[in-house]
């Protein structure tokens, strides 16, 4: 049955139907507008998020920050994507020197005196001299370093890769654990690796740059090459080195960095 | 006769209007990490013209010390701006809208007359549909530049996992001049895309909120050679 009422209903003029379509389509930018600035405002005055681990970062972004970190570690991260490798020749003969915090010259280091601290489950520490390194073998990169400041410079290192250390010194068990943390002797810069970045084929314990021992602002005795990251967690002057199921504290990420800091 | 013409689909104004916040906030968000490496310049016989950027702009903007910052807002931000990007260009080519934004063969020339146009150089320009030749080549532009943010971005975001990205770019070092090249580009693109706006009248302007445009229809004609576009200027 048909409704009379439905036909009697008036066609809408164009006038009309223009001053409707405005006022909907205007009306609901204004409204999307007003929605998206409001919702800027409140990202961009969250507040920081509670200091721990990682600090100093909106609330909000630090969440996304370790949101995007987990896509790229399970959807992207692959041990078996090699870091690019240049010709000798194309190393820099002046290796960009960039910070000292952790390595500072006025406190006194010998490194002769210096052992790496591997500290194992129970309190044990294993000490490892820098000879007793060298005796390992030796593995060289030459490859493009990578600033978070945004630079770059082709550089050759040489050490120990990381997961070579760890098979000859019987530590396999701990890579099933998953950070590995690393500190300055004088525990001013700290940095924390997940366990895939620091088992990758290139990462180096190293004791060389341009085939000479590394030098004191580079880190001597032993400094953390890590391709796979921005040089923010290539520690230098290695002190200690600890295995953990969390996060350990990492000196960039409790100043508002990324704490993956992955390439 | 006032008819409606239908002129922007939905989806296209919104993802115009989704773009430009989140383009303005990756753009401010990319300076607060170029600041921390601030060594691009444009260079010509060891003249230097241009330096990016000079302290009184980074000053007015507040941008020293935020590369953290920045870095935060940009790996947020980058997943709308793809996102956005992956869904515009799926419906255009799925609606088949693409077929009045592509250039055609002769768009090339054509541009070239629009441009003479516009500057009032020439007093007629070449018959059009939706888009004269210039606005195809600019919006098609746009949309490649887009895509050459995003894949420059992750270039030199994981130049590791995306290495043949890296290797497409020329390397790490390229890809970053790269993206910030594109980035010049997109406010090379919005001073033009302003004054052509402005230029163009509140009727033009208004249709990329409401769809469509107000035309006066004459009555019963054989074959409609009014432009619409040009009669709004």
């Amino acid at each position: 049955m048909k409704k009379p009422s439905k036909k009697v209903k008036k066609e809408l003029t164009i006038e009309q139907k223009i001053n409707r379509r405005n006022f909907i389509s205007f009306g609901a930018f204004t409204v999307f507008a007003a929605g998206a600035f409001e919702g800027w405002r409140w990202l961009y005055k969250s507040p920081n998020e509670t200091a721990g681990i990682t600090a100093e970062a909106h609330k909000p972004l630090r969440k996304a920050l370790n949101k995007t970190e987990l896509f790229f570690r399970r959807v992207v991260f692959n041990e078996n994507h090699l870091v690019k490798t240049y010709p000798k020749e194309m190393a820099t003969k002046r290796v960009r020197y960039n910070s000292d915090i952790g390595i500072e010259a006025k406190n006194k280091f010998d490194p002769a005196a210096w052992k790496l601290q591997v500290i194992k489950k129970g309190g044990e520490i294993l000490q490892v001299s820098i000879d007793e390194l060298r005796a390992l073998p030796k593995t060289e990169i030459v490859y493009d370093f990578k600033c978070v400041e945004g630079w770059d410079q082709i550089q050759h290192w040489a050490g120990v890769k990381f997961s070579d250390f760890i098979k000859h010194y019987q530590l396999d068990e701990y890579t099933k654990m998953e950070y590995v943390g690393m500190e300055t002797p004088d525990k001013g810069y700290y940095v924390g690796l997940d366990m895939p970045s620091a088992m990758h084929p290139q990462t180096l314990l190293a004791y060389e740059v341009n085939d000479k021992p590394i030098p004191l602002n580079h880190g001597a005795p032993l400094r953390l090459i890590i391709p796979v990251k921005y040089g923010i967690k290539n520690l230098k002057r290695i002190g200690t080195i600890s295995f953990s199921n969390t996060r350990p504290r990492d000196y960039w990420a409790e100043q508002g960095y990324d704490y993956y800091s992955g390439l | 006769m006032k008819t409606i013409k239908e002129k922007h689909s939905l989806a296209m104004r919104w993802c115009h209007w989704v773009n430009f916040p989140i383009l303005t906030i990756m753009i401010w968000s990319g300076m607060l990490i170029y600041w921390a490496n601030d060594i691009y310049s444009i260079t010509i016989f060891g003249h230097t013209f241009v330096r990016f950027f000079p302290d009184w702009f980074y000053k007015t903007l507040g941008i020293p010390q935020r590369l953290a910052e920045g870095m935060a807002f940009h790996f947020l931000f980058m997943w709308f701006f793809t996102l956005n990007g992956i869904f515009y260009i799926l419906y255009t080519i799925i609606s088949g809208e693409w077929r009045e934004l592509v250039p055609k063969k002769n768009s090339f020339k054509e541009a070239w007359l629009v441009l003479l146009h516009d500057l009032h150089i020439r007093k007629t320009a070449p018959p059009q549909n939706k888009y004269n030749a210039a606005q195809r080549i600019a919006y098609t532009s746009i949309i490649i530049m887009g895509i050459g943010s995003v894949i420059t971005g992750l270039a030199i975001y994981k130049p590791v996992q995306f290495y043949y990205l890296t290797w497409i770019c020329g390397g790490y070092h390229l890809a970053r001049i790269f993206h910030f090249a594109l980035t010049l580009g997109y406010v090379f693109f919005f001073v033009i895309h302003i004054v052509q706006v402005i230029l163009a009248g509140w009727k033009n302007f208004s249709s990329v909120i409401s769809g469509f445009e107000v035309v006066n229809e004459e009555p019963q004609p054989a074959i409609q050679t009014v432009n619409d576009d040009e009669e709004a200027q």
